[in-house]
């Protein structure tokens, strides 16, 4: 489905005028940073919840997208009565550095009246993503947030929180995550960025101004980054082999080869509809931000030393069959953390559905999360024991 | 003491209970093999402990960290390696010796790790166990040793007096010991070692290191 053309959407922000200092020594002249909260912060300011969205998502957790007009993208888990339940903490979701729904990004403007960033847009770590996160923070007037918690890209933001900012983080959870992008995930990556790069439209990133986006490379990047979202089971279980009944047209369709299969028609239409709510080069600066991404390589190669006499709860979580990002990564966190005995819960969740497993309704990914931040709350003061 | 203790001594094991006593109030204690998480719950709730939990069972694992209580997946053969030195006071191995793949080198971990460790196993000592396989020359069967020799997990069956000939080789100050029956109620052979060996269903011990 192609949406009509919109003009831009007023996201809601703050603007930072001194900017903000990068981890590869560049300095964004000016920061913005868009964000969505839900539910009300306490009068002591101790109920404030982060969530930390992944490659793909943005700061509309817990609503309608305003551009795709989806629901909520993670409705099982932040809302009234959800896990992460607004009636109880003040959630908020902050569209990270790099991206495209109205933080500052590649599509910004250099300065007032240059051109936009484009392809130029400074190298990006998720430390700086966090770091951006946390001006927000500290200008909503919250010095200790609750919880941080995000799945994947998420993930690593969780983590680097709770080492970056230790004091600031009551509990963490890190979920289908890993400390370091593994090779395999970094060759995924890579074959995504080619394609975008590859588009002929793509113009050394400076498409902006022809208004002809580099939309085919950048729907084939989401097709394969989609294709490892997935696992074989979830796959089998939805398209099998099934072919579509009628083959339609689109950019990546080969009539000649005949029938569609149905996952061949699903991931085009996964690939098109990625590809007008999402900017190219935000892609390539987000996903080299998470190919840089080695939490250990921070402390001198000893992850523990991330964690070092922290008082942070940590809740780890990953799904049986995420090959993404598989369950060992996930345990070398918790082990790291044992290590510098650090307050931890580990546990795999069984599920068929691969790495999306975190964005879907699992049952079990409610229970655990809910159960893990009701005994934080408990700790923290927030709510009474009530047995 | 408060109807809330006795709310939750009610829906605990009795040995639970003894360990729970044995352990003072603010320690920080790791269980092992915590299960349903019932003793990390009353450290934590009524002894102000800072209780965590190692437990294999995964869905035994999600529904405890469900209840608010912090446990990790992992296995006492392999992930107590991963714990800094003294990071405990006490560690809890409850019912569970007897079925680690390496109980020597698992209590030695218990002892780096912690400053005092708490075991508990089935005395495979008791007189029931000895004259069965006298009498039957099969392997014996009993309310605490319910499965047979191919189906059991308790691949290392110790009896009161092997424990007490590791701990004097390895060199552990047995602190407090005692002989327990099925239920986890104490049995009074406390003062005699054979006796209890012989008497004993199961046996609860509190070492340190030397």
């Amino acid at each position: 489905m192609d949406l009509p053309e919109q003009g831009p959407i007023a996201h809601q922000s703050a603007v930072f005028t001194d900017g903000l200092v990068l981890d590869c020594g560049q300095h964004l002249p000016s920061l913005t940073v868009a964000y969505r909260t839900y539910g009300a912060l306490n009068a002591q300011r101790s109920n404030a919840v982060l969530i930390c969205h992944a490659l793909t998502g943005d700061q509309y957790v817990g609503e309608t997208h305003p551009l795709t007009g989806k629901g909520p993208w993670w409705d099982h888990i932040v809302g009234p009565g959800r896990p992460v339940d607004t009636e109880r903490y003040f959630v908020i979701c902050i569209n990270v550095l790099g991206g495209c729904m109205g933080s500052t990004g590649p599509m910004d403007d250099r300065a007032p009246g240059e051109a936009p960033w484009g392809a130029d847009f400074p190298p990006i770590t998720i430390r700086d993503m966090v770091r951006a996160q946390k001006r927000l923070i500290d200008h909503l007037g919250i010095t200790r947030l609750f919880a941080v918690v995000g799945g994947s890209m998420g993930g690593m933001q969780v983590l680097e929180w709770a080492a970056t900012y230790p004091e600031m983080v009551f509990a963490a959870v890190p979920v289908a995550t890993a400390f370091y992008h593994s090779a395999q995930n970094i060759a995924f990556h890579e074959v995504g960025r080619q394609a975008i790069t590859a588009d002929p439209n793509f113009a050394a990133g400076q498409y902006y101004a022809s208004g002809r986006t580099p939309k085919d490379g950048l729907a084939v990047a989401r097709m394969v980054a989609h294709i490892t979202y997935l696992s074989e089971e979830a796959l089998s279980r939805k398209f099998g082999r099934k072919l579509q009944g009628t083959t339609r047209p689109t950019p990546h369709s080969l009539a000649l080869f005949g029938d569609m299969f149905e996952v061949e028609s699903y991931l085009q239409y996964q690939g098109n509809s990625f590809v007008n709510r999402f900017d190219a080069n935000s892609y390539l600066a987000i996903t080299r931000a998470m190919d840089q991404f080695d939490l250990a390589s921070e402390y001198d190669g000893d992850l523990s030393r991330a964690f070092a006499g922290t008082r942070t709860r940590f809740c780890v979580i990953s799904f049986s069959s995420d090959w993404l990002f598989p369950t060992h990564e996930s345990r070398a966190i918790a082990r790291a953390l044992n290590k510098a005995a650090a307050n931890v819960s580990f546990v795999e969740i069984t599920s068929d559905k691969g790495h999306d497993a975190f964005l879907l309704d699992e049952p079990d990914l409610r229970r655990v999360l809910g159960g893990f931040l009701n005994g934080c709350a408990l700790h923290a003061g927030l709510v009474e024991d009530d047995r | 003491m408060s109807e809330q203790v006795r709310y939750v001594a009610k829906n605990m094991r009795l040995d639970l209970r003894l360990i729970a006593d044995m352990i003072p109030s603010g320690s920080r204690v790791l269980d092992i093999g915590c299960g349903d998480g019932a003793l990390i719950d009353e450290l934590t709730r009524m002894r102000g402990c800072d209780a965590r939990g190692i437990e294999i069972d995964m869905a035994e694992v999600a529904q405890t960290i469900s209840r608010g209580l912090p446990v990790m997946h992992g296995d006492a053969d392999t992930d107590l390696a991963h714990y800094p030195d003294r990071a405990f006071d006490y560690v809890v191995l409850s019912r569970t010796l007897q079925a680690v793949e390496r109980p020597q080198a698992v209590l030695r971990q218990m002892l780096r790790i912690s400053e005092r460790a708490i075991v508990s196993f089935p005395n495979f000592g008791h007189w029931q166990l000895r004259l069965q396989l006298l009498i039957t020359g099969r392997m014996p069967m009993t309310s605490v040793w319910g499965k047979p020799w191919y189906e059991t997990p308790n691949i290392h069956p110790c009896t009161i007096s092997d424990f007490f000939a590791l701990c004097e080789a390895e060199g552990y100050v047995v602190e407090r010991w005692m002989a327990i029956d099925e239920a986890g109620r104490r049995s009074p052979w406390r003062r005699f070692a054979r006796l209890a060996n012989l008497f004993g269903e199961q046996a609860l011990f509190q070492l340190r290191r030397a």
